[in-house]
């Protein structure tokens, strides 16, 4: 390693840094007296440009990645985490526009730079390949969600939701770091692919009980992150009490994240050996046993990431029916996808279908999401609350606004054409490509039936839109610009949905490249 | 050329979304354009199909996913062409049936446009993930058309009907997703995956699940229920368009994907449990308690509405027990009761639902016997007679030959299959003589009390529009009776070429 690497490879990390010192500087030092629309645009201007800087260098990154003394990757560029990080600076530019024209704090710069520091902490997560710089990347994410959370000061739900995220976090990263501890402790390394190999060497029966601690322990840590039942009782209230740009954040850049590393889990079991001699035996092994077997992970992996997508699919489409809140059910919509997507790191291909399967899905969830929060936030903005009721004739009051949301609640139930749809499939297609009968066939159909329930939740909010009589007929207005984005959002909806082949390709270019 | 049906219908309900809302005229004769440039495209492109023997020939060939192996391929045989014409008919007639409409008109035919796209889609899709893409398009629309401009209980009506195509494609995912993982993931062309030799294992079971799950559409029993509700709570056109070619829909995909796809799913298991001895026997089943019961049912209805939505479940069963022959004729039956019906379902939901609910506000039978209909409305009390009779099958219109194509096909099958369906057509007539006898020419007269001093008030005037689609629809029925061969040239080669797995 020498440091001019490490300035090359986190170029993206020190430009969104710079950016949020910027900002900060500007609206504290420059913009003390101005009008706050003024200051939220100036430092969401300067939070877009970051972002934009960032991507620039994720595109015209050279290396393949940073590594230690003795060789072993810490961060990797290229590959499935540079489609993360690009979503990431995407998706994280997407909920700053949801800023504009909000009202909650005064203190907009200080939002503005804890969310650019908190999608640097994502940044890192995506590209980390060293437990020890994992546990840093999320807790510099998290730190700045419990803060995003809470920044609706007049708001009790803000400070109560915080604080409960917050506890939950605390707690969640406790066990993650305890689980990592034991790993450090069984093989020696805190690697991932290092500790992957020594779990393989140390011929893991030995060493399984407390293989099996670690990994229930990291599962619990992880499964927080990514909203997965059973531990997934902070993200309603997080949902319904953070202010609108904070949970469009978390519900996207948050999840783009932890999956990004979940992905990275996988690859690295499965690559371990790559370039080594070992490798074809292995292979040959793989083919004989349809059976996903992370080698050294033995069985537990997958097998705990099932139990936990399966109970996800379940609780959260079945939870979602009853919910009068539409960030609630937004919460736990999004607690059934991330089963979904669990399901496809339970099932993980040796080559890169299963992660391009996810990252397709997470990027493309994200941005759905992200413009669902847009419209809730406007809505919400309008009647004061988030009940479905405040949604009743807004195809009158904003047909616009009502065509944004028909848009991205269809493809979140993933009706075709739209982008949910293709994500679904191609999801569901990998894991049949990786175990066509048993308990991956049962878990896909699980899957695909209550997706099919989940079509009765979102149409309880378009129902509301369209067709119930409206209670007050005035116009709904919106800010331009914020309506623009959310026409974007709606629009990358139906194109890419329209034209999956565009993600796909774009995905797949980075594997290529690498 | 046909492809434009698909591309004409998107846009336009594009664009009728986009119309001022204040201007109904405007959206109206707008939706009429593109639906009479659509049966124009239809008719067209059916008299091309004779240059192709009505095989398959494909109109649209590109690559979708390259890196999934899906293409974007529209074919038209035979078969899609009837349907197709079909569609075009239906939903010239459902714009004139929907004159009407002064509620939001503008939305209203963009979600019927929509829906009509879609329903194009499907009968043209070549690619099974195409197909289903189509089918799914189509569900949506329909929910709104219900909920929004419909009647009795109209969002639980809508609700429950996209609840149930939705669990239906979902079983169909499930089948696309099996077939596409079993054969290699290579692509999802119908040709190719029905070549592509899936286990006869593994179709033994998708088989039935993607039958059922279009047979849920098809209005298949016991899967039928969301069918009555459905038509009884959508406005007349969506029923028009939801017993007409929504229906068909699922026995085409029945047809088309089910059958065509996995046809070893109807191989014999081995064993037999009380005369059943396969997949193909228990949807014969299937379809012949649909039939007796949809018939048995709609002669008790007090509904108007509700005598036709179950009359349909009767007529969708012999489509099924058609396809269940296995034969020329029984599967070419099947095809030509699939457009018999779509004519004349169409034709009675408008004469119940708009002629005459639009004028009485009242579908119940016990209500109609006293207004003497017959002599006051004399044009829906003819129309319902023609429409009646037809679907009564009647010699000279199209449900005649259908049925009898069918029951001589299942003749061939299994005698015990034509028994129990001819029970069916005896209640048939019973059903339709009663409802027509009660809404119509009763001579249960109005006591004094009920009797309007200053004599009937009058209802208003039958509309052009109306005269216009009962013409177009009866004149089709009429003619497809009178000399099916132009039909049944169409589709007696595709079917030849599907049942023997070749072409498709």
């Amino acid at each position: 390693m020498n440091y001019a690497d490490l300035f090359r490879v986190t170029l993206p990390e020190t430009a969104l840094e710079v950016a949020a010192l910027l900002v900060l500087v500007v609206d504290l030092g420059l913009l003390r007296k101005a009008a706050l629309n003024l200051r939220i645009g100036v430092a969401t201007l300067l939070g877009v440009i970051g972002c934009g800087v960032a991507q620039w260098t994720i595109a015209h990154q050279t290396l393949i990645g940073l590594s230690d003394t003795s060789g072993n990757m810490v961060l990797v560029a290229g590959g499935s985490a540079a489609v993360a990080q690009a979503g990431i600076l995407g998706l994280t530019v997407l909920s700053l526009f949801l800023l504009i024209d909000s009202t909650f704090t005064r203190h907009a710069g200080e939002f503005v730079a804890v969310m650019l520091m908190a999608a640097t902490g994502g940044l890192l997560i995506a590209a980390a390949q060293d437990l020890l710089v994992i546990f840093v990347g999320l807790e510099l994410l998290s730190l700045g969600l419990y803060i995003l959370t809470a920044f609706a000061k007049q708001s009790g739900k803000s400070a109560e939701s915080a604080m409960k995220y917050y506890l939950f976090g605390g707690m969640s990263a406790a066990f993650l770091l305890f689980g990592f501890s034991y790993l450090y402790g069984i093989t020696g390394s805190t690697n991932l692919h290092q500790v992957m190999v020594g779990l393989y060497r140390s011929n893991a029966v030995q060493a399984a009980p407390l293989l099996y601690i670690a990994l229930v322990m990291i599962v619990a840590g992880l499964g927080f992150k990514v909203a997965a039942v059973p531990f997934h009782l902070w993200a309603p209230d997080a949902y319904e009490g953070a202010p609108a740009p904070a949970a469009a954040f978390i519900a996207s850049v948050s999840k783009v994240a932890s999956f990004a590393l979940l992905i990275s889990i996988g690859t690295a079991a499965w690559h371990m050996f790559d370039g080594a001699p070992m490798r074809v035996s292995i292979h040959a092994g793989f083919v004989a046993r349809p059976q996903p077997v992370y080698l050294g992970f033995l069985v537990a992996w997958p097998e705990l990431l099932m139990v936990l997508a399966a109970v996800s699919m379940v609780v959260g489409n079945l939870a979602a029916l009853a919910q009068t809140s539409v960030r609630r059910l937004l919460a736990y919509s999004a607690i059934a996808h991330a089963g979904y997507m669990l399901l496809g790191l339970a099932f993980f291909s040796y080559g890169p279908r299963s992660a391009q399967a996810i990252l397709y899905y997470i990027l493309t969830y994200g941005l759905t999401t992200v413009g669902a929060f847009g419209v809730v936030a406007v809505v919400e903005r309008a009647a004061g609350s988030d009940k479905m009721d405040a949604f009743l004739g807004l195809s009158k009051r904003n047909p616009l606004l009502a065509g944004v949301l028909l848009v991205l609640f269809l493809s979140l139930a993933g009706i075709p054409p739209l982008v949910g749809f293709w994500a679904k499939f191609n999801l569901f297609a990998a894991v049949l490509g990786v175990y066509p009968v048993g308990a991956g066939l049962g878990l896909v159909i699980l899957a695909v039936g209550l997706s099919a329930v989940s079509l009765y939740y979102y149409l309880q909010v378009l129902k509301r839109a369209y067709v119930m009589p409206a209670v007050d007929n005035t116009p709904l207005k919106v800010h331009p610009l914020t309506m623009l984005v959310l026409l974007v959002i709606a629009a990358g909806v139906v194109v890419l949905g329209c034209f999956p082949a565009l993600l796909q390709g774009w995905i797949a270019s980075f594997y290529t490249s690498m | 050329m046909l492809a434009w049906t698909i591309y004409l219908s998107f846009a336009g309900a594009l664009i009728e979304a986009l119309l001022p809302k204040r201007n109904a005229a405007l959206a109206r004769w707008f939706a009429l354009t593109v639906a009479v440039t659509g049966l124009v495209l239809a008719v067209l492109g059916f008299a091309a199909g004779a240059g192709s023997g009505y095989l398959r020939a494909v109109i649209a060939d590109v690559p979708w996913v390259p890196a999934m192996g899906i293409r974007y391929t529209l074919a038209a045989d035979g078969i899609s062409l009837v349907l197709v014409l079909l569609t075009g008919l239906a939903a010239v007639a459902g714009v004139l049936f929907s004159w009407n409409i002064e509620l939001r008109t503008n939305e209203f035919f963009a979600f019927y446009l929509a829906l009509i796209g879609g329903v194009y889609g499907v009968f043209l899709s070549a690619d099974l993930f195409l197909l289903f893409v189509f089918y799914e398009i189509a569900i949506v629309p329909k929910y709104f058309l219900i909920s929004i401009w419909g009647s009795t209980r109209r969002e639980y009506g809508a609700m429950k009907l996209a609840l149930y195509s939705f669990v239906g494609s979902a079983m169909v995912l499930i089948g696309l997703l099996v077939a596409y993982a079993a054969s290699g993931s290579h692509s999802t062309g119908l040709v190719e995956l029905a070549r592509a030799g899936l286990p006869v294992s593994t179709q033994l079971w998708v088989f039935p699940l993607v039958f059922v799950g279009f047979g849920i559409l098809a209005g298949m029993w016991p899967f039928h229920t969301w069918a009555p509700t459905g038509h009884v709570a959508a406005p007349t056109a969506a029923s028009m368009l939801l017993a007409g070619v929504v229906m068909k829909l699922g026995a085409y995909g029945c047809l088309r994907v089910a059958m065509a796809v996995f046809p070893h799913g109807m191989d014999p298991w081995g064993f037999s449990f009380i005369g059943i001895g396969s997949w193909r026997d228990v949807f014969a089943v299937l379809a012949v308690i649909g039939i007796v019961y949809g018939a048995l049912v709609a002669l008790v209805q007090s509904d108007f509405k509700f005598v036709i939505g179950y009359s349909s479940v009767s007529h969708m069963g012999f489509v099924l027990l058609g396809l269940m022959t296995l034969n020329q004729i029984g599967v070419t039956g099947a095809v030509l009761q699939m457009f018999s019906h779509g004519v004349i379902a169409g034709l009675l939901f408008a004469i119940v639902g708009r002629v005459v609910y639009e004028r009485t506000h009242t579908r119940d039978l016990s209500e109609l016997e006293k207004m003497h209909l017959g002599k006051r409305l004399p044009f829906a009390a003819w129309a319902f007679v023609i429409a009646g009779v037809a679907s009564m099958g009647l010699p000279g219109f199209s449900g005649f030959v259908a049925e009898l194509q069918i029951l001589v096909g299942s003749w061939k099958a299994d005698p015990w299959w034509t028994g129990a369906a001819g029970v069916g057509i005896v209640v048939g007539v019973a059903y339709t003589w009663r409802a027509l006898q009660k809404a119509f020419f009763s001579d249960r007269l109005p006591t004094p009390e009920e009797h309007p001093k200053t004599g009937w008030p009058k209802f208003a005037a039958i509309t052009w529009p109306e005269v216009a689609g009962v013409s177009m629809l009866v004149a089709a029925s009429l003619f497809v009776g009178l000399y099916p061969r132009i039909l049944l040239e169409a589709i007696e080669p595709a079917v030849r070429a599907l049942l023997a797995g070749g072409a498709q």
